[in-house]
């Protein structure tokens, strides 16, 4: 017993040797099954341990083993050397020109109109307006007559109103394109009753057409009633939407008197500005812009809704959105919004994540 | 409305300038679209004297004159003929603006003299066409401003013109005095009172008035009228074509003139006849039967039945309140003459004057309402005038109908004016407004004066008074919120969907167009079948004459103009309102999405390829699940006519409820609207989605199996129009608990397929997933199922399954 024990110090210089100058991975699965494999030598060694006393095992078990450890240390250490040798190759080898352009998708885009007329609900929702809207193709009565503007008026021939086509013998008048979205007021008081808080967003049509007029375009109306409503909640209340709007910390609005049949007393609001450069810049300079007109309901108004002018009062107001956003977002052409030419809707475009919300903003 | 500062002078008694009288008026509510004040370019210009005029040594046509100014004598080169010694000039100092050649003159050096400013000529400053010289004034101090002397010397070249726009309610802004009325209410100067002038008949007209009886009520009020005999017509004197000139009126002659005048300074049109062109009386009535009638402005009218017209005994001769007829006008040979002044009714004018078409000033102050209370003043002064201005001698007046009392009251509130506009006015104040206005104020109520039709409410004197008071005195004060605390969703879902519909469709690469609601007729007869078209009366343009009813017409155009710009691969999407009638409502919000061109780009990566119509059938499944529709929904091949027929689709819930449609457009619609290329769109009718009925956050319970699921793959044979759905139907039908999912992963049709399985076959490759819930499936269960589902495929398909 014994024999083959006491060399286990040239073994081991032996094995290592033989690790330290194979050349390629096969010589060396084959160098591990020759000594670690079930036949190898040192498997055969630790097999002797079966026969030996407990002085002798105590001896050379933990030599045994320490000198397995440290043959399957090098036998691994000698893989990972290949095999990043290997890779080291191949990854010379592999070469992308990274200067070429990537897989492009196509980008989608919001037109400026749905952009800012949801920046205006986000904006008066805030202050409690809801969304009401309406038919676009309108009685004479909603569109006229409910707002105190009877037939003979003058202010009709000034509408440039579209008339549907009308059968020749009937009595009743024809339907129009609604001018304005004055008429979603007298539906709104039929249908839900004072107190009300909304804002009507939608086309309107007019009969017009050069630089700064097109055929249809975008308003939003707005109408708050309530017992004690005056003309200074509705001037706080465009200041608020201004101010909001144009995201500036100061506005300045001023009112000035003017006339509509719908509301009375009537004002047209201007905004402090200056321009410079073709940029408009809203709270400072010495130039007013008229943005919108607007007043108190008119009570012959609130009759026509079903409303009791006695018991309740509000304000009405109405302005462009195409208009509010050529004003915000600089865009020059008003007849351009509805041509659907590509190169402007991705420039003036917004992304689809761009939803417009108070808490961060609403616009980039 | 144009009026000049002096004219405006004549009513009111003001020290204001013009620029302030300008702000006053904006405030008031009497906006100002311009001001022309010839003064404001002058003010620089001061008077001087040539002292000396010599030749200029290196050119024959100028003149090196020396030049007192009030600043000294200064050198000053001048080419005018005039220019010589002891003459009083108008200098352009250096730093002085030159209107009329646009240049602000500096210190110049005129071929090799030196020149310290400019002696202008009048086009050069701007005032006339007048350049034979320079102005030569015969008087004035040496360094007093031009302007001055001038004011006093030539005061109409000195008139401000200003322009303001009256909104419909405010007729008695269209006379100046009714200007200066609301100039005086504001405190900018005092009303200046109107003269009261009584001319004494001196002989009954020859010429009666009578209005019909039935013209009374809703035609004329009152009919007045006087004969003036012995009249001198011809031009007018200067002050009075100057006026009109600077309004922009022609002069004609004198008794055509004082009619204007009057319209512009009283709102007050009247009319004069020639006397002797006349036969008989004249009669207001209204028209029996369409009659031809020819106006001053020498144009021929067609005049239906019921307008109100004036007749004489033979003819008619004017179209009452709206416009003279030119057989019975004025001209310079006129002796005798009959001024006509008349309150005629509005509505009636507004309806005559818009059948016929005529813009006159007479039919757009009648329409907006004349002050009944002046009408015989009016005679009065009107008739003074003319005997000033022509001599003559007047009759008695004479007259039909009356003025009908307008005459009410409204409960004045002086608290009024804060509960409804939110504004302070001491109670003094309103009261002074009313006064200055005009009102009557009585025992607590307002008596409106009879110029102002458009006072009708308590809300009327509120405005008036604020209005006066000026609404920049208006301080905003917050607006009370509904609820306190956080704001509720205001949106309705059908608007929740829509923008849903909008942000998903540009999430997937598409570009928002927002067209007009109009098409064409081709489109709309394409589109829309040929009953119910949706015509404009009056169309702006030939090409929008029809509301839309679908929103690929638009679209379409929109790729047209876009592809001939040379962008070829185009997604374009619109979500609005299309029109199913011409009734209010019948109108609803749908999404329509248009794919033209290829996928991508061109890139070196060749994944490039042309859009198809699963393109478009995958971008509309996003946008149903986008909304929410429910999954239970077909496939129906029944596609509306302006969709390829075998390369459409109809998703709809039951067979009636279509939610979508999808496919390919029609070859021949592509070709009509010029596009080139196979276009492939889909329209997605949001409002037919049903309301989900849950309406809970909460959602489904997960339910994971431990077990291990099972992909199996089966290839069949099929005839090629066997579709897919009916393979994966049938396989699904297996056992609904245990197969999680049928998918088509492989289809391969064409003449090759044929000539590999036979004619008109092609195969079809399915992938089904089995899932256990209980325990893993042996093999013996899986060959079972999967036997079934070929047996259940080849049952439906009559197909077999591909070895």
């Amino acid at each position: 017993m014994g024999v083959g024990m006491d060399d286990l110090e040239d073994l081991r210089v032996g094995v290592l040797k033989h690790i330290s100058e194979v050349s390629d991975e096969g010589e060396l699965e084959n160098l591990r099954l020759r000594f670690l494999g079930k036949k190898g030598e040192i498997s055969l060694k630790m097999r002797e341990l079966g026969s030996m006393n407990p002085e002798q095992k105590m001896t050379y078990g933990p030599l045994l083993n320490s000198l397995k450890d440290e043959i399957n240390s090098a036998l691994i250490a000698k893989k990972t050397a290949f095999q990043d040798t290997a890779l080291d190759e191949r990854l010379r080898t592999e070469w992308l020109d990274v200067t070429l352009p990537g897989r492009v998708r196509g980008e989608g885009t919001i037109h400026p109109v749905s952009q800012v007329t949801d920046e205006v609900t986000e904006i008066f929702a805030d202050m409690g307006f809801l969304v009401a809207e309406g038919p676009q193709i309108e009685s004479d009565w909603y569109n006229f007559d409910a707002l105190n503007i009877p037939s003979h008026h003058p202010a009709r021939g000034e509408m440039d109103t579209f008339y549907m086509k009308h059968p020749k013998n009937s009595n009743e008048p024809p339907h129009v394109l609604r001018t304005h979205t004055s008429p979603v007021q007298i539906r709104t008081m039929q249908s839900s009753g004072a107190p009300i808080k909304v804002i009507c967003p939608g086309r309107v049509y007019r009969a017009d057409y050069d630089q700064t007029h097109t055929p249809m375009f975008h308003q939003v109306e707005g109408l708050a009633l309530d017992k004690n409503i005056t003309m200074a909640n509705l001037k706080w209340v465009l200041e608020e939407f201004v101010r909001a709007f144009f995201e500036v910390d100061e506005v300045e609005l001023r009112f000035r008197a003017s006339h509509f049949p719908f509301t009375e007393p009537s004002a047209e609001v201007d905004i402090r500005c200056s321009w410079s450069g073709g940029q408009l810049k809203v709270g400072e300079g010495d130039d007013w812009l008229e943005i919108l007109g607007s007043g108190m309901v008119h009570p012959n108004v609130l009759k026509a809704g079903g409303i009791d002018p006695e018991k309740w009062q509000g304000f009405a107001f109405g302005m462009g959105i195409d208009r509010i956003a050529m004003l915000k977002y600089g865009i020059p052409d008003l007849r351009s919004f509805f041509d659907s030419d590509l190169r402007w809707l991705k420039h003036y475009g917004f992304a689809a994540l761009d939803q417009p919300i108070l808490s961060t903003g609403l616009s980039k | 409305m144009k009026f000049t500062f002096s004219w405006l002078k004549e009513h009111l008694d003001t020290t204001a300038s013009v620029s302030e009288i300008g702000d006053a008026l904006t405030d008031l509510g009497l906006e100002v679209e311009n001001i022309l004040d010839p003064a404001s370019h002058l003010e620089s210009f001061t008077i001087g004297k040539i002292i000396k005029a010599e030749q200029h040594p290196n050119a024959d046509r100028l003149r090196v004159c020396l030049v007192q100014t009030d600043e000294g004598e200064k050198q000053i080169i001048c080419g005018a003929d005039n220019a010589r010694t002891g003459i009083n000039v108008v200098v352009a100092k250096p730093g002085s603006y030159v209107p009329g050649i646009d240049t602000t003159i500096g210190v110049g050096n005129i071929r090799g003299v030196e020149s310290e400013g400019m002696m202008c000529s009048e086009r050069e400053m701007g005032m006339s066409d007048e350049h034979d010289g320079i102005i030569e004034i015969p008087s004035g101090q040496i360094g007093e401003k031009f302007v001055d002397w001038l004011k006093v010397k030539n005061p109409s070249k000195m008139d401000a013109v200003i322009e303001i726009a009256i909104t419909p309610n405010r007729p008695d802004a269209l006379g100046v005095r009714g200007i200066a009325r609301d100039l005086a209410a504001k405190g900018i100067g005092v009303l200046k009172a109107q003269e009261k002038v009584t001319l004494p008949g001196k002989f009954e007209s020859q010429v009666k008035v009578s209005i019909d009886k039935d013209t009374q009520k809703n035609g004329c009020e009152i009919f007045s009228g006087r004969l003036i005999r012995k009249v001198k017509n011809g031009p007018s004197p200067t002050w009075l074509q100057d006026r009109l000139i600077a309004l922009g009126l022609r002069p004609i002659s004198i008794l055509v003139d004082i009619t204007n005048f009057f319209t512009f300074d009283s709102n007050r049109p009247l009319h004069v006849f020639d006397a002797d062109k006349l036969s008989g009386n004249l009669r207001v009535h209204k028209l029996t039967k369409p009659t031809e009638f020819i106006g001053l402005d020498e144009k021929k009218y067609y005049l239906s039945e019921g307008m109100v017209v004036i007749s004489d005994d033979k003819e008619i001769v004017s179209i009452a309140g709206i416009m003279g007829g030119l057989n019975s006008g004025c001209t310079d040979t006129t002796q005798n003459v009959f001024l006509e002044a008349a309150i005629w009714n509005n509505v009636q004018i507004a309806k005559t004057g818009r059948v016929l078409k005529i813009n006159s000033d007479a039919r757009y102050r009648n329409e907006r309402g004349i002050d009944p209370g002046f009408n015989n003043e009016a005679i009065e002064l009107a008739s003074k005038m003319i005997v000033e201005l022509c001599g003559g001698e007047p009759s008695i007046v004479t007259s039909a109908g009356k003025v009908e009392s307008k005459a009410r009251s409204y409960k004045l509130d002086l608290n009024r004016v804060n509960t409804l506009v939110g504004m302070d006015v001491s109670e003094g104040e309103q009261l002074r407004i009313l006064g200055e206005l005009g009102f009557e104020v009585n025992q607590g109520r307002a008596f409106p004066p009879s110029w102002r039709p458009d006072i009708l409410g308590e809300a009327d004197l509120v405005e008036e008074i604020v209005r006066v008071s000026s609404l920049q005195n208006l301080i905003g004060k917050p607006l009370a919120r509904t609820n306190i605390g956080v704001p509720k969703p205001v949106l309705t879902l059908l608007q929740r969907r829509e923008r849903t519909a909008r942000r998903t469709l540009a999430s997937i690469g598409y570009n928002e167009c927002v067209s007009y609601s109009f098409i064409d007729r081709d489109s709309a007869l394409q589109f829309c079948g040929g009953d119910d078209l949706i015509p404009l009366e009056n169309p702006i343009s030939i090409d929008m004459g029809y509301m839309r009813q679908d929103l690929l017409p638009n679209l379409l155009k929109a790729a047209q103009r876009n592809q001939a710009r040379g962008f070829l691969d185009l997604s374009l999407f619109e979500v609005g309102t299309i029109f199913s009638g011409k009734e209010p409502g019948q109108q609803s919000i749908v999404a329509t999405g248009l794919l033209i061109g290829n996928t991508s780009p061109r890139d070196p990566h060749g994944d490039r390829r042309a859009v198809d119509v699963f393109d478009a059938k995958a971008d509309m499944e996003i946008i149903l699940q986008a909304l929410v529709a429910p999954k239970t929904t077909k496939i129906y091949r029944d596609t509306p006519k302006v969709w390829h027929p075998g390369r459409s689709g109809r998703i709809s819930l039951g067979p009636k409820n279509t939610l979508a449609v999808f496919g390919e457009v029609h070859p021949k619609i592509v070709k009509s609207f010029g596009l080139k290329g196979s276009v492939l769109a889909f329209t997605v009718l949001i409002e037919n989605i049903p309301t989900r009925k849950v309406n809970t956050a909460t959602r489904d319970a997960l339910t994971i199996s431990d077990f291990q699921a099972v992909d199996r793959d089966f290839s069949f044979i099929i005839d090629d129009r066997v579709e897919a759905s009916l393979v994966v139907g049938a396989a699904e039908s297996i056992d609904k608990s245990l197969i999680e999912s049928v998918t088509v992963f492989d289809e391969f049709s064409g003449v090759k397929a044929s000539q590999q399985f036979g004619d008109g076959k092609k195969s079809l490759a399915i992938s089904v997933r089995l899932q256990p819930r209980d325990k893993t499936l042996t093999d013996k269960e899986i060959d079972e199922i999967s036997s079934k589902i070929v047996m259940a495929v080849i049952d439906k398909t009559g197909g077999e399954l591909r070895s």
